[in-house]
C-alpha cells in the first residue's frame, strides 16, 4: 500500500486574537494536532493596550483543508476573526531578514554590490563582515540569501510573513 | 506593620477557594464529582464548610469525569469535576477527551502547584493547560484569587453554549488560599470573539423548505446535537417528521431524539446501522442532517456516500460543515432553533407532505431484509436476545441506559429501543471502555428514581470497576448487566473478519467471579447461564432495591451484524457472518 500525494495551495491567513497566555500555543498546536502545515507564523500585539494580537500564518493545503483550517481557527474561543487574504484579494506581503556575510576582497565587494541592487541596508559592518537588513516578498529574500551563499553567508534570521489587504478597509 | 482594613471590607474578602464554592453555588451546581489531593486541599476545606454542594467521592479521577458526563447527558445540566494536580489531572484526561468528542458540557477544576513552583517539576506538577489544550473547548490557568469567580462563570458559559464541551480551570494552590476583596472581583471575563451560533438565517430556512417540499426521497439524518439542544428540539424533530412524512435515522449519539416506535423510524445508520437506514441514505434525493457530523462510522467509504442526494447540514459548529462531506446547503445554527424555524416556515408557506409512497415502498423492501435478525440458539443465550428481553422487561420504566464500548454497545444500540432523549449514555466519539459504570452513577444521582442500567462487556467493565464502591457509598441502585462472552468481542470480531481469526490478545483470561466480586463490594451478584433462566435473572435484578451486577453468559463467538466493513459503501453491508471473507487487503486494514 502506498500513500497518495496531496495537492496543496499556499494561503496567507490573518488571525485576530485575544492577547492572552497560551494563545500562540493554542493556534500553533491546532495546526500540529490536525496535521495542517505552517510555512511561517508571526505574532505581535496590534491594539496598543495589549488586548489584541494579529497572527499572520502562511499555510498550504487543498482548498478543502484551507476551509477547515479557517473554521477550526474560528472555533477557538479567543479568536475574533480569521481572514484568508489570499482569497480576499489584493494584499501586500512583506518579510524582513537579517543576513550576516563574512569575507574579504572580491567577495566583500560583490556582497556590497548585490546588497545595493537588492536595496538591503547595512546594519553592522566590520573589516571582515556585514549584517544586511532586507525587506520584501519571501521570494525576493530567498533570492538574495541564495546569492549571499556564494559570497560568504554566515547566518540568517527571518521574521516570517506579515500581510495586510490593499485599499482603505480593514479586513 | 499592616494597617487594619475597615471591618465591612474584611467581611467581603474571601479566599480563592471560597470564591470558587460561592460561584459554583450561585451557578446552581448540585454535585461535584471528585477526588482530593494535596493541591486541592483548600477547596476541599471550603467544601467541608458548606452544605449546599454535594461532593461525590469517586475511586479514580477517570470515574469522576465519566460520572459527570453521565449526569450531564441525562439531565442536560453541566457536570462538574474536581481533581488534584499531576496524576489527578492526567487521570481525568481520557474523560475530558471523551466529553470533547461527544460535545458534553463539563467544567473540570484541577488543582495546580503554587504559581511560584510552576515550571520547576514540583511534586505532582504537570502542565495541565498544555495537556488539555487540544482536548477541551477552552482552558484557563487562574493566577489571582480575584479572577476565580469570573473565570468560573465564563467556563460554565463556554461549556454549555454553542457546541457544548469540557472546559478546564487549573487553580494553583496559592490562588486557592490567597484572598481577594469583593470590590476587586470582576463579574465576568468576556472573550468578545466567542459568539455561538443561534438562530438560522431565514433565507437558508426558506431554501431548506423548498428542497424538502420538492424531495421525493428525503431522509432526516439526526445526531447528538438534537439531544444537546434540549428536549424541546426532540419534540420539534417529531413535529417536523410528522409534517413532512419523511423517514428518520440517527447516529449512535442521537438515539432517543426520535421514538423507535414510530413507523417513520429507520433505526441507527452507519457501520452497525440497519440495512434500511443505510440504503435510504444511499438512495435518497435529499439528506437533512441535523446535529450530526458525517463521522467515518456513519459515512462508510466517502466517495460512495449518498451519491445522488442534495444535502442540507444544520450544525451549531461551522467547522463540522464540509469537514468530511460537501453539502449543498449549510446552516450554522442551534438545532432546536433551526427546527422551530423549519416548522414555522413549512406551515407559513402552506406546504403539505408530498407523495412519498414510492419512497416508502422502497424502504419497506429494505426493511423486509430484517437486518437486525440473528441466529437463534436454544443452547446458549444470544447477546441480542438478552438485550431484547432486557428492553421488553424494563420499557415501561423508561430506563436510562449507559454502555461501555464494544459489541455489547452496538447490540444495545440496535436492540434496545429508545423513545425519549437523555436516556442513552454512551461513549460515541472516543469509544472509551470503562465509561458505562461511572456514567450510570452520575445519571442515578441526577435522577434518584430512575432505573439506570449499564449494559457492559466483561472486558470493559473491568476498566473502571473500582466505581462499584462509589455506588455503595451513595446508596445508588445502579444495575450492571454484563454480556460475558469471555472476549474483547469487537476486537475478536475484527480479527475474525480482517485477520483470518488470529485472535491476538483478545481473550479475556483470568476473569474474576463477577458474582463474588459484586458481593465483596456489597452489591447483589446474579449469574445467568441458560436461555431459560434469562427472564428470572433479569426479574431478580429489577426486584432488588440496591445495586446489582449480572454476569450474563452469552454465546462466545456471536458477531455484531449488520456491518459495513471499513472502507466499504453503504450498499456493501454484511448482513450475516457467512458473507464474510477471512482476510482483508492493506487498504482495509489501515482503516479504523
Amino acid at each position: 500500500m502506498h500513500l497518495p500525494p496531496e495537492a496543496a495551495e499556499r494561503h496567507t491567513l490573518s488571525v485576530i486574537v485575544d492577547n492572552e497566555a497560551g494563545i500562540l500555543a493554542r493556534v500553533a498546536g491546532l495546526f500540529s494536532s490536525r496535521g495542517y502545515n505552517i510555512e511561517s507564523l508571526t505574532v505581535a500585539d496590534v491594539s496598543g493596550d495589549s488586548a489584541l494580537s494579529r497572527i499572520t500564518i502562511v499555510t498550504s493545503g487543498s482548498p478543502h483543508v484551507i476551509e477547515q483550517i479557517i473554521a477550526q481557527l474560528e472555533r477557538l474561543v479567543p479568536v475574533h476573526k480569521v481572514t484568508d487574504l489570499t482569497a480576499y484579494g489584493p494584499h501586500v506581503e512583506r518579510e524582513l531578514a537579517l543576513v550576516k556575510v563574512a569575507g574579504t576582497g572580491e567577495h566583500r565587494i560583490e556582497a556590497m554590490r548585490l546588497a545595493d541592487i537588492y536595496r538591503a541596508r547595512v546594519l553592522d559592518a566590520t573589516t571582515g563582515s556585514f549584517v544586511f537588513e532586507i525587506t520584501g516578498s519571501s521570494d525576493k529574500l530567498d533570492t538574495f540569501i541564495a546569492l549571499m551563499r556564494e559570497v560568504g553567508l554566515v547566518e540568517v534570521a527571518r521574521t516570517g510573513v506579515v500581510a495586510i489587504a490593499r485599499g482603505k478597509d480593514a479586513v | 506593620m499592616l494597617t487594619e482594613r475597615p471591618t465591612e471590607d474584611k467581611a467581603q474578602e474571601k479566599s480563592g477557594a471560597d470564591w470558587l464554592i460561592e460561584t459554583l453555588d450561585e451557578l446552581g451546581v448540585e454535585f461535584v464529582f471528585g477526588y482530593p489531593g494535596g493541591a486541592v486541599l483548600p477547596i476541599y476545606d471550603a467544601l467541608f464548610r458548606q452544605e449546599r454542594i454535594r461532593h461525590i467521592l469517586v475511586r479514580q479521577e477517570g470515574g469522576a469525569v465519566h460520572a459527570a458526563e453521565g449526569y450531564a447527558r441525562s439531565t442536560g445540566r453541566p457536570g462538574v469535576v474536581l481533581v488534584t494536580s499531576g496524576p489527578g489531572a492526567t487521570n481525568a484526561v481520557t474523560g475530558i477527551t471523551d466529553a470533547w468528542l461527544d460535545s458534553i458540557p463539563l467544567v473540570i477544576l484541577t488543582g495546580q502547584v503554587p504559581t511560584s513552583l510552576i515550571g520547576t517539576d514540583a511534586f505532582q506538577e504537570c502542565d495541565t493547560v498544555g495537556i488539555t489544550r487540544h482536548c477541551s473547548k477552552h482552558n484557563y490557568l487562574v493566577r489571582h484569587p480575584a479572577e476565580v469567580a469570573a473565570t468560573i462563570r465564563e467556563a460554565f458559559h463556554l461549556a454549555t453554549s454553542g457546541r457544548p464541551g469540557p472546559v478546564v480551570v487549573d487553580l494553583p494552590k496559592n490562588v486557592q488560599v490567597a484572598s481577594a476583596p469583593a470590590d476587586t472581583v470582576p463579574d465576568r471575563i468576556a472573550h468578545r470573539g466567542y459568539r455561538p451560533a443561534g438562530a438560522p438565517a431565514s433565507a437558508d430556512i426558506d431554501s431548506a423548505i423548498e428542497m424538502l417540499a420538492a424531495a421525493t426521497r428525503p431522509v432526516f439524518y439526526t445526531g447528538g446535537g438534537i439531544i444537546n439542544a434540549g428536549p424541546e428540539a426532540s419534540r420539534l424533530l417529531r413535529e417536523l417528521a410528522a409534517l413532512t412524512g419523511a423517514p428518520v435515522t440517527s447516529t449512535l449519539m442521537g438515539l432517543g431524539a426520535f421514538p423507535a416506535s414510530s413507523p417513520q423510524w429507520l433505526g441507527m445508520l452507519g457501520m452497525h446501522g440497519t440495512y434500511e437506514a443505510n440504503m435510504a441514505m444511499n438512495r435518497a434525493d435529499l439528506i437533512v442532517c441535523i446535529g450530526a457530523r458525517f463521522d467515518d462510522r456513519v459515512t462508510g467509504r466517502l466517495d460512495a456516500f449518498s451519491p445522488g442526494s442534495m444535502k442540507i447540514h444544520i450544525d451549531v459548529d461551522r467547522s463540522s460543515i464540509n469537514k468530511n462531506v460537501r453539502v449543498d446547503l449549510p446552516i450554522v445554527a442551534d438545532a432546536g432553533q433551526a427546527l422551530a424555524a423549519l416548522i414555522e416556515t413549512w406551515r407559513a408557506r402552506g406546504k403539505t407532505a408530498g407523495n412519498l409512497s414510492h419512497w416508502w415502498t422502497m424502504i419497506e423492501g429494505w426493511r423486509a431484509k430484517k437486518s437486525l435478525s440473528y441466529p437463534a440458539s436454544r443452547a446458549e443465550i444470544m447477546p441480542q436476545a438478552a438485550i431484547r428481553r432486557l428492553w421488553e422487561m424494563t420499557r415501561e420504566r423508561h430506563p436510562i441506559i449507559s454502555t461501555e464500548v464494544g459489541q455489547h454497545q452496538m447490540w444495545a444500540a440496535q436492540h434496545f429501543d429508545f423513545e425519549d432523549p437523555n436516556k442513552w449514555l454512551t461513549s460515541g466519539g472516543l469509544g472509551t471502555m470503562g465509561y458505562g459504570l461511572p456514567a450510570a452513577i452520575g445519571a442515578q444521582l441526577g435522577d434518584p428514581e430512575a432505573l439506570v442500567i449499564d449494559i457492559a462487556g466483561e472486558a470493559s467493565i473491568q476498566m473502571n470497576i473500582q466505581e462499584m464502591a462509589t455506588a455503595v457509598q451513595y446508596r445508588l441502585p445502579v444495575k450492571v448487566f454484563i454480556l460475558n462472552n469471555e472476549y474483547m468481542g469487537m476486537v475478536r470480531q475484527w480479527q475474525e473478519l480482517t485477520y483470518a481469526s488470529r485472535y491476538s490478545e483478545s481473550y479475556s483470561a483470568a476473569l474474576p467471579d463477577f458474582v463474588r466480586l459484586a458481593e465483596a463490594y456489597g452489591w447483589k451478584g446474579i449469574r445467568i447461564e441458560r436461555p431459560e433462566d434469562l427472564d428470572a435473572g433479569i426479574g431478580e435484578m429489577l426486584d432488588y432495591a440496591g445495586p446489582v451486577m449480572v454476569d450474563c453468559r452469552v454465546a462466545k463467538l456471536a458477531n455484531c451484524f449488520p456491518m459495513i466493513p471499513s472502507g466499504a459503501a453503504h450498499t456493501e453491508m454484511i448482513l450475516q457472518a457467512n458473507e464474510v471473507s477471512g482476510e482483508m487487503d492493506d487498504e482495509a486494514k489501515a482503516l479504523v
